[in-house]
């Protein structure tokens, strides 16, 4: 019985602490989240956590003192004399309300009570601008009105996937067909070679980028799309033979064998045969080298550039983030803009999500 | 057999054949490539041929090449096609990263312009030059304490997990971050991390530390080198669920026989954890720490986004990318790139070990 009672207390334990880690683990990506919703000037007012209910200074009315008062000497509001440094801290008034500067130039006080407050300004505005690159109007903290343009990301997206559904089926089918010669045929140098392919899992990109971008440009590819598909595909292919090679080589014998009695050849058992079977693990690996293709920032930042024709969607918000780094209306919406797909992937497709991600972990 | 059809229609038709349909694909392809490259379509049905193309075209050097072996005899039919298989795989390997890899070491003895050898000044360079010294000293703090703290964290949150009442929600929300960009969990953690002066703040961890009645802080920039922290913490928020994933199916199989004997036997939660569990899962453990060390050794994204490599944040992969094509200096370029291939060699040892020991190769 006793026993039983501390193994309760420390269950409660358990699920305290892993739900604080796991809130600390939310909190970054809802605040990007809620400040993508949130006007320009309020969340650089603000902070996006005042959207929740909490315990603030409600503002019930407003005092114009005369715009001649003295700000070095003691200032009276509501017959009482404060300073200004304590008007501008906020300091409680005999009637228990609080007083505070909305507006020291224009001698403007709050006169403010305690009370539940919440951010309740919400918007799409950011998204169209970040969407459509219309220019579109701000208001600012001051209540002046500044135009500012968008940023085009509609191109970027579109981009990003002619840049990822090559650059994932390519490579997995290549890899399909080399993993079923590793598996299954006979040639010479078959160990040698699948060594290398092994070695080459977590050479890290880097050792490859000089020579190949030379060789682009010798050949005109920069900054094509054509390019970097060959690129994606060569720096996916060892991995995603050897995840294939352990799924095809796990394949009963036999199943070959009956297939080579009716006449089949090598092509045919290959696509009739093998493709319909290893489904499941083609779609482990497509999911992780997809992602892995429409999160890349590296590779495109080197072989596609930053043309507005062929930018994607990393690097759009990179630069972004580079020369803009105050914008973050922009920011947080086009951010979470590019975290849609994965996002949209890893919750739909979990199981072949986590699968690829396992087997996949090592690529260079 | 089946071969004697393909005998009857003798060797030089075969032969014409096996010249042509590869220098007809050659020939296609190459006209797509140039079309698709020079035309000023609507980007929307750029993007369609571009996928059917790109998809398709790879399938049909396949299928035609195959075509062409299937008319040779069974002999020579069962000699070809295996290097048909892995050809364009072999191909592209050698291509974009064997033959790249001995063409940098090569570059990493040579001078800027990789016009004449200078022996080892290249080295000598990166490990005597302030700036590069910073960024290897800099990969390995992310090293040392990035994947350290994914490991402890992931194997705490597992553990804890396994115990909670809620495993699976406490999992996805520990992995989410895995699937997104390391772009975008830089402009996330930039935003927690945004430092205005004055006692109102938007970021985050500035918001908790005024509201303590501290100092707002600029936290990238501020004392070098420990503004590097923050960026690790980056890391930890992206990998640690990896580290967990794996870390959880391994403790899942240790059997639990053995944990009720020793909990009769009187052994407490630590002793077991420590005396039993870590042994038992130690070479997932092993495999799990070779992975975020080497995802962690090429770290470029994070850095770029938030700092840029200023204020001594750079790392070897940035500077690297800095050499080379902001200051078009190959030598120094691929010296760098060398050392991160000599930093994950024990790992390649690692996995051909690995793999010997499960018979795969």
């Amino acid at each position: 019985m006793k026993r039983r009672t501390r193994r309760i207390g420390s269950k409660s334990i358990v699920n305290i602490t892993l739900a604080i880690i796991c809130l600390i683990w939310l909190v970054p990506t809802v605040g990007l989240l809620v400040s993508s919703f949130r006007p320009a000037s309020d969340i650089l007012k603000s902070g996006w956590w005042t959207v929740v209910p909490h315990r603030g200074n409600l503002t019930k009315e407003q005092i114009q003192l005369p715009k001649d008062t003295d700000l070095q000497q003691q200032i009276e509001v509501k017959g009482t004399l404060y300073t200004d440094e304590q008007l501008r801290a906020g300091i409680k008034a005999p009637d228990g309300s609080r007083l505070i500067w909305e507006n020291r130039r224009a001698r403007l006080i709050n006169v403010q009570e305690p009370g539940w407050t919440m951010s309740k300004n919400f918007t799409l505005d950011n998204y169209e601008g970040v969407l459509t690159g219309k220019t579109y109007e701000l208001k600012q903290p001051d209540g002046s009105v500044k135009k500012e343009k968008g940023s085009d990301l509609s191109r970027a997206f579109l981009n990003t996937l002619v840049v990822s559904i090559p650059a994932t089926l390519i490579p997995i089918l290549i890899a399909t067909f080399a993993a079923y010669a590793f598996a299954w045929l006979k040639f010479p140098l078959r160990k040698t070679l699948f060594v290398i392919v092994i070695m080459l899992l977590v050479v890290p990109l880097q050792v490859a980028l000089i020579p190949i971008s030379k060789d682009y440009a010798a050949l005109g590819l920069n900054g094509e799309f054509l390019g970097i598909w060959i690129a994606h595909a060569g720096f996916g292919l060892p991995l995603a033979t050897y995840f294939m090679y352990s799924y095809i080589s796990q394949l009963p014998k036999d199943l070959f064998e009956s297939a080579f009695m009716d006449g089949a050849t090598n092509f045919t058992i290959f696509t009739r045969l093998i493709v319909p079977l290893a489904v499941p693990s083609i779609a482990s690996i497509s999911i992780f080298q997809f992602l892995w293709v429409w999160n890349d920032y590296l590779v495109s930042l080197i072989f596609l550039g930053g043309q507005e024709d062929v930018q994607v969607l990393s690097m759009k918000i990179a630069n972004l983030a580079g020369s803009r780094g105050d914008a973050w209306h922009l920011l947080t919406a086009a951010s979470f803009i590019s975290m849609l797909m994965p996002l949209a992937v890893f919750f739909g497709l979990q199981r072949y999500f986590v699968r690829g991600l396992m087997g996949g972990s090592v690529k260079g | 057999m089946l071969n004697a059809s393909a005998r009857k229609r003798g060797v030089p038709l075969i032969a014409m054949w096996s010249v042509l349909v590869p220098l007809l694909n050659l020939f296609v392809h190459w006209r797509i490539f140039i079309f698709l490259r020079d035309s000023a379509l609507h980007p929307v049905v750029y993007a369609i041929l571009a996928i059917l193309w790109g998809v398709g075209g790879v399938y049909l050097i396949y299928w035609s090449l195959n075509w062409v072996i299937e008319q040779y005899s069974n002999t020579w039919r069962r000699r070809i096609q295996p290097f048909l298989f892995i050809g364009p795989a072999i191909g592209l390997l050698g291509w974009l990263l064997l033959i790249p890899t001995i063409r940098t070491l090569v570059m990493s003895f040579q001078d800027e312009n990789s016009d004449k050898f200078v022996g080892l000044a290249n080295y000598v360079a990166v490990f005597t030059n302030r700036i590069l010294l910073t960024a290897l000293r800099n990969n390995l703090l992310w090293v040392v304490f990035g994947a350290t703290a994914c490991i402890v964290l992931g194997l705490l949150i597992a553990v804890l997990a396994d115990r909670s009442s809620f495993e699976r929600l406490a999992k996805v929300i520990i992995f989410m971050p895995m699937a997104i960009s390391m772009v975008a969990a830089g402009v996330i953690w930039k935003f927690i991390y945004y430092y205005q002066p004055g006692d109102d703040q938007i970021g985050l961890l500035n918001a908790i530390v005024v509201s303590f009645g501290g100092e707002p802080q600029a936290w990238t920039t501020m004392t070098q080198p420990w503004n590097n922290l923050f960026l690790i913490a980056i890391l930890i928020w992206m990998q640690t669920g990896f580290a967990m994933v794996i870390l959880s199916a391994a403790l899942k199989g240790v059997p639990e026989e053995i944990l009720e004997a020793a909990r009769m036997d009187g052994a407490g939660e630590f002793r077991i954890f420590f005396r039993i569990i870590i042994p038992f899962i130690a070479t997932t453990l092993l495999s799990v720490t070779t992975t975020i060390i080497v995802f962690t050794l090429k770290i470029f994204d994070v850095v770029m986004v938030m700092t840029g490599g200023q204020y001594d944040t750079e790392v070897v992969a940035t500077q690297f990318y800095r050499q080379f094509f902001m200051f078009q200096n190959n030598g120094y370029g691929s010296t760098l790139a060398i050392v991160l291939l000599i930093a994950v060699i024990p790992v390649i040892v690692f996995n051909l070990r690995q793999m010997r020991r499960q018979g795969e190769i």
